[in-house]
């Protein structure tokens, strides 16, 4: 498993777009991706599950990759989270 | 003639039939023995249906309104396609028979209470969303038609509420105007209105009668008045109003782009007021020139505990880097008063207005304010920051702020952090005290900032809040006045620039008295921008100055 910690930037966190985003890009891989928030954890390719979470600006979650393609998968989603979280 | 009084959200009058727009009924039926297979198939093919006409509207909205609103397509239609959603259909489909209808219908309930139970006013929001989703999956199923309104040609539309999907469908050619008996300023009706110039009042309550069905109407999208059957001459007044807010209209557009000038060639700058980050496209919208006042207190409201450096940061920088290169002055905290939080654990106050609030507050709380002070300056690494300080009274306040802000600068340099050469420093005057000591607090600062809602109250001793006083809380008060006239000069004597960023500043009426005080700056909502401009560009001081300064000094200015 890869696992990378990020702080979102986005103003209004991981709210209705990014999330959709978000969940575009888990998909195009065969891993598991899973964001974790204290002791809450949801499986990325589940939209209302992401916005339920309420991750807000300034807060940080762990992202962990889990699967055949994780080598490749966790440095493309935690430059993904960079360039739209 | 029938007059009901709503809130005016869109500017604009429109007159004509009114309709009520007609939503077909979906009768949803609940069986627990279906046939999961078949259930399972009928949503599959109502699921796709329904993402095939979001995707549609989306591009409408696009054409009609812009990539904002047609961004709330593209969400409806993730929600459509989503995993979490189908799998809750399936369970219920699957696991418990139920048909495909009232599968979705308790899908979506359950989701629709799971956004309204969260802490944040833009999730709750996502409910409607989930149920207007939801809907169109169910219209999808049950082969029932879209709403609309039966008109013979273009009308007035009326509803209890519009879900911003069914505002969206309707023929923009065809709408003279929305009337809602629901809804608020900040609803995707009255938003996506505005957007697209469509005047409309809502919040008309039970006012709004089924039987206007049909008859003349006129609304009026700046006062709120919603006029059934007029007479004539009602009819000809109003009619007279849509031509001069169309024309009005028209000429505010064509002053995007042009300079804030007066006729003898005086320049002033126009910025503008917000309170949060989201708020920066209206300023980029509507040409702002800058932003003259970004209060800091949403950060600190509505949280449950004091905000950290971090989060503080992101926040600064996301607007500096928005504003692309313009000026952005952000006031420090401004809490106490009519603005208070938990966390602070501030005593009960008599009279809060009176009270540790402001700047008081911040130097009481100097470990809050470090926090605050150290995200501006980091922020100030990504655009053009100015800091401001509220409720100043006398000069050592300002001595003493300006040693935390020589601090935090310190620490960052020694942190190896960037922050911007120059950030300047500026302060309120809202208090008479700050406006009297006006020379000496000159010396200390790069510019002031006249909050005249504050000034007034503290000046005609008002309550603000107390609206009793009505005719008393007058801010054109000529000691009002006066003092900024104080604060104007003293400011200039010592080569400083001197603003306004009270609710005076988009006063109209005032724009002539500004201009003569030599005011440098006006600071005023996005939507205030363009008119204020308007204003500025038909004002000649050669003539309006010298009129207005002695009557100033004759206190002929209504005593």
């Amino acid at each position: 498993m890869k696992s990378f910690v990020y702080t979102i930037q986005e103003a209004i966190g991981i709210h209705a777009r990014p999330a959709g985003l978000l969940v575009k890009e888990a998909k195009k891989y065969q891993s598991t991706v899973t964001i974790v928030k204290g002791d809450k954890s949801v499986n990325a390719v589940k939209l209302m599950a992401l916005m339920g979470m309420g991750v807000k600006c300034g807060d940080t979650v762990t992202v962990n990759v889990e699967g055949p393609d994780e080598e490749t998968a966790a440095p493309a989603l935690e430059a993904f989270f960079k360039e739209t979280l | 003639m029938i007059t009901v009084q709503g809130k005016g959200v869109s500017a604009g009058v429109g007159i004509g039939p009114l309709y009520f727009y007609q939503r077909a009924k979906t009768t949803i039926t609940r069986a627990t023995d279906a046939d999961p297979e078949a259930e399972w198939a009928r949503f599959k093919g109502a699921q796709t249906a329904a993402i095939e006409q979001l995707g549609a509207l989306a591009e409408t909205a696009r054409a009609d309104a812009g990539d904002e609103a047609a961004l709330l397509f593209e969400t409806h239609q993730m929600m459509a396609e989503d995993l979490d959603y189908e799998e809750a259909v399936e369970a219920l489909v699957r696991g418990q028979h139920l048909n495909a209808e009232a599968a979705v219908a308790d899908t979506a309930a359950r989701f629709a209470a799971m956004f309204a139970a969260m802490d944040d006013a833009y999730m709750q929001a996502r409910a409607a969303d989930v149920r207007d989703v939801s809907r169109r999956i169910l219209r999808a199923l049950t082969g029932t038609a879209e709403g609309g309104i039966d008109a013979p040609g273009p009308a007035l539309v009326a509803a209890d509420d519009l879900a911003p999907s069914e505002t969206v469908q309707l023929d923009k050619a065809k709408i003279l105007g929305f009337v809602t008996a629901g809804g608020s300023a900040s609803s995707h009706t009255a938003i996506l209105a505005r957007t697209m110039g469509i005047p409309a009042v809502v919040g008309v309550g039970g006012a709004l009668k089924p039987e206007f069905e049909g008859r003349t109407a006129i609304i009026d999208g700046t006062t709120g008045a919603v006029i059934i059957d007029p007479d004539d001459e009602t009819r000809a007044r109003m009619e007279k109003k849509r031509e001069e807010q169309l024309r009005l209209q028209r000429l505010l557009e064509s002053l995007k782009g042009q300079e804030n000038v007066t006729k003898d060639g005086r320049t002033v700058r126009i910025y503008c007021n917000i309170a949060a980050p989201e708020d920066v496209p209206a300023v980029l919208a509507a040409d702002g020139g800058g932003i003259g006042l970004f209060r800091s207190e949403f950060l600190y409201l509505g949280a449950a505990e004091a905000p950290g450096e971090e989060e503080q940061f992101l926040a600064y920088k996301r607007v500096l880097e928005a504003m692309d290169g313009r000026e952005v002055i952000i006031r420090t905290c401004d809490i106490g008063a009519d603005k208070n939080v938990g966390y602070f654990d501030l005593p009960k106050e008599e009279n809060p207005a009176l009270g540790l609030r402001g700047l008081r507050l911040c130097l009481a709380k100097p470990a809050l304010f470090r926090t605050q002070l150290r995200a501006l300056y980091r922020a100030s690494a990504y655009g053009r920051l100015a800091i401001m300080l509220p409720m100043v009274t006398g000069v050592w306040e300002v001595r003493e702020a300006k040693k935390l802000c020589e601090a935090a600068v310190a620490e960052l340099k020694a942190e190896g952090i960037p922050i911007a050469e120059k950030v300047p420093l500026g302060i309120m005057i809202e208090t008479p005290a700050a406006a009297l000591m006006s020379d000496r607090l000159a010396a200390e600062v790069d510019f002031f900032s006249c909050g005249t809602n504050d000034l007034t109250q503290y000046t005609l001793a008002c309550d603000r809040q107390n609206n009793d006083l009505g005719r008393f809380y007058d801010p054109h008060h000529p000691a009002v006045l006066r003092l900024l006239k104080l604060v104007a000069d003293n400011a200039h004597r010592a080569g400083i620039w001197v603003g306004v960023c009270g609710e005076l500043a988009a006063d109209l009426e005032m724009t002539e008295t500004f201009l003569a005080l030599g005011i440098d700056e006006l600071s005023v909502p996005p939507r205030s921008v363009l008119p204020l401009r308007n204003a500025v560009r038909m004002t000649d001081t050669r003539e309006s100055a010298p009129r207005i300064l002695a009557d100033l000094a004759a206190s002929r200015h209504r005593i």
